[in-house]
């Protein structure tokens, strides 16, 4: 009983990393049709910004808790700022160009802005443990867990919570599923299009820069962090379905639940779980398990 | 006129023949070497950076003639090196093409570095078909110089199953009562390696202990551990070994720091010398560490003229005590200031070879034998302490330090690890 807790909650945590970092993802592609790999920067940006700060503000003494308030600061502070500026300095010139290339200019950002990270920060890791050390620990299924990474769950529903209040219960998020429904429809029905991806794209910036500024408390901010999580978000998206927050929930939460098991149960196969989820999923639904329905145009 | 034109060519020909004869028989002024390490992406930090730190440090040194004695002689081979500083990061693939770039393009003298594991193995082969006199600095798996004879290729450092032989006496002689062991090493040579050592060496040394059947192997560079954390904190064994390192290493003692890990199992991180000075008081105490060898906070203490100067000078160089890695560079620069010395600034890769081959030498921290592997794997003692906190000075300090002689912890010349280790370490002389 004990292991099966466990192995529940560390699914559950793990889930919820690849929730946030992939939520992003997932949006900016539904709406815009950008399969950003430039995300995995995002992240890695609101990682470095988060550790830094919350290093700086430890050294000048003040008080540990504002390290929370740092985390949530520097999401949005990488999400406004690298987000406005690519989309508007480099996407907008390319809507109307080829999906493919789109996909290599965001691999080219991908890569300029891991070597501005380089210039910026320097090569030396970041620690930012002050927010974990200050939640402690608890004793939870016969084991030790730390207040911290289970928090990361608690993050993860009001991401989803709130995508779904935004997306069903508000005026944007009618927008929004117009756009992803049919983009010249939307225009001839006067949204502003540009807007909502201007929008859109900030929104998902945000999301990677929170999965990153989250997780920069349990490890050492080092260069190329970005590059893991980008291969695992896609994983979780293709599960899940390209666009769909639903099934970047469910995707995180498959793929989460079974690695825990695998890593308890059966380590050596742990690699190999992630990724024969999606070649399964590929195989039987290439287009995901939850896929928005698409217009059929005549 | 002919004749006149005839006599300017040969005249022409002539002072160009004695000229370029004249140009074989100096000795060059300056020498390239090459110096591949991590300089992006997580193992920058914690290896790549004072990696290369310590090459430079110690290449300055030789071409001022500011090493101590024995080595205060000026430059190699009375040559100055510039040193190429090269990013170690990509992948071996894009090493291989890198090497190949440095030996057949930009021509330089001699190579010198390389972290990884993965990147030494698939570059060994390289090196050998381009005859390029190279030595590896750091990379531990002992496959290089056991699975083919090398002729061009060098390590001036001990290999993982020293390591892990080490970390396993270690553990006999400090936790007697230990009953179960388990690990999580990252799934790639260098990992994997570390693991089969010390768990054969265990099976050896304490057969009445246990492995775990759900040891970790996460992918490198993974960066979070948290259900690993778990299912070792659930497994009955009441060891945890660990060859991290890099960003992997500080994630995994954070994560596993603020949830009790290191206070219920016996963490042994044969790696773990180069987080003690990064990390200070967030290092928990009570973890049995390794460096590699005789490196960085293990040999703090160490009184010889040359350690003290390769202390001093890189603290007051970079502000921070050298780690392993500084210390790993150092001694293959030192090395190749060695072969330089001997055999000419205008040797031969054949010649630098030649020399380098089954000699001894005094390096920073430690005696090297260049005895394995016909002469191109060096053997060193390897050793483990305890780490605890100094609050008075405000570091990380080990205690209860032991090393074991070379002749301890690796095989004898001609054998195989796996082997030696499963036949019970005939031979060794501990």
């Amino acid at each position: 009983m004990e292991a099966a807790l466990t192995i529940l909650l560390d699914g559950l945590q793990f889930s919820s990393y690849l929730f946030i970092v992939s939520a992003g993802l997932t949006i900016i592609f539904g709406v815009m049709k950008i399969l950003n790999v430039a995300h995995g920067s995002f992240y890695a940006w609101g990682a470095y910004t988060a550790a830094f700060f919350i290093g700086k503000f430890s050294d000048m003494g003040l008080p540990d808790a504002l390290g929370f308030l740092i985390i949530v600061a520097a999401a949005i502070v990488v999400g406004v700022i690298l987000g406005f500026i690519i989309e508007q300095g480099i996407l907008k010139h390319m809507y109307e160009r080829d999906e493919v290339l789109i996909v290599l200019a965001t691999f080219g950002l991908f890569l300029v802005l891991e070597d501005i990270i380089l210039i910026a920060f320097g090569t030396d890791p970041y620690f930012a443990y002050q927010p974990m050390a200050l939640l402690d620990s608890v004793e939870l299924g016969g084991i030790t867990r730390d207040v911290y990474g289970m928090t990361l769950i608690g993050v993860a529903a009001v991401v989803a919570v709130g995508c779904w209040w935004l997306l069903n219960k508000t005026k944007w998020g009618t927008l929004l599923k117009a756009v992803i429904f049919d983009r010249e429809m939307g225009i001839s029905m006067g949204i502003n299009v540009p807007l909502v991806y201007t929008l859109t794209f900030i929104g998902g910036a945000i999301l990677g820069g929170l999965g990153g500024a989250y997780i920069a408390p349990t490890i050492s901010v080092a260069p190329g962090l970005g590059t893991e999580v980008i291969v695992l978000s896609f994983a979780v998206v293709v599960v899940g379905g390209m666009g769909s927050i639903v099934g970047a929930a469910i995707g995180s939460l498959i793929i989460g639940i079974l690695r825990a098991i695998a890593v308890h149960e059966l380590p050596q196969v742990e690699l190999f779980v992630v990724f024969a989820v999606m070649a399964i999923v590929l195989v039987f639904r290439p287009e995901g398990l939850f896929a928005p329905a698409k217009p059929r145009k005549i | 006129m002919k004749n006149k034109l005839l006599k300017g060519a040969l005249g022409i020909a002539a002072v160009s023949a004695v000229a370029l004869a004249g140009g074989i028989a100096h000795a060059k002024d300056t020498i390239t070497i090459a110096v591949p390490s991590f300089l992006t992406g997580g193992a920058a930090g914690p290896f790549g950076i004072p990696a290369m730190n310590g090459a430079k440090m110690v290449t300055d040194a030789i071409n001022a003639g500011k090493l101590p004695a024995p080595y205060n002689t000026k430059g190699f081979g009375g040559a100055t090196a510039d040193v190429i500083a090269l990013d170690e990061g990509g992948g071996a693939t894009k090493q291989v093409a890198e090497y190949r770039n440095l030996v057949e393009k930009r021509n330089v003298d001699a190579i010198v570095g390389y972290i990884s594991s993965g990147n030494c193995q698939a570059l060994a082969p390289v090196a050998e078909e381009l005859k390029q006199f190279t030595i590896f600095a750091t990379c531990g798996t002992p496959r290089i110089f056991e699975e083919a004879e090398r002729k061009y290729v060098f390590r001036t450092m001990g290999h993982a199953t020293a390591d892990n032989v080490a970390a396993a006496m270690y553990v006999k002689e400090k936790f007697p009562d230990m009953k179960g062991y388990t690990g999580i090493n990252q799934n790639y040579a260098w990992g994997q390696d570390s693991w089969r050592d010390f768990d054969l060496t265990l099976q050896q040394i304490m057969p009445n202990t246990k492995a775990s059947d759900k040891t970790q192997f996460p992918k490198i560079f993974a960066g979070q551990y948290g259900s690993e954390i778990s299912a070792m904190s659930l497994d009955k064994a009441d060891l945890i070994h660990t060859s991290f390192w890099g960003g992997d290493l500080e994630a995994f003692i954070f994560q596993g720091n603020a949830r009790g890990l290191f206070k219920k199992k016996i963490g042994v991180f044969t790696v773990g010398g180069t987080a003690a000075y990064r990390l200070g008081k967030k290092l928990p105490n009570g973890l049995v560490l390794g460096a590699r060898g005789p490196y960085g906070i293990l040999v703090k203490d160490r009184q010889s003229t040359l350690n003290q100067w390769f202390i001093n000078t890189y603290k007051d160089i970079y502000g921070i005590y050298p780690s392993g890695p500084a210390y790993q560079y150092g001694q293959a620069i030192l090395a190749a200031k060695i072969a330089y010395d001997k055999a000419g600034s205008d040797a031969t890769s054949e010649q630098l070879a030649d020399a380098l081959r089954g000699i001894t030498f005094e390096s920073f921290s430690t005696t090297i034998e260049m005895k394995l592997g016909n002469g191109h794997q060096a053997a060193t003692e390897n050793g483990y302490g305890i780490t605890e906190y100094d609050s008075e000075n405000g570091e990380n300090v080990v205690k209860d330090v032991k090393f074991y002689p070379a002749s301890c912890v690796l095989p004898p010349e001609g054998q195989n690890s796996v082997d030696w280790i499963k036949g019970g370490m005939k031979g060794a002389k501990c």
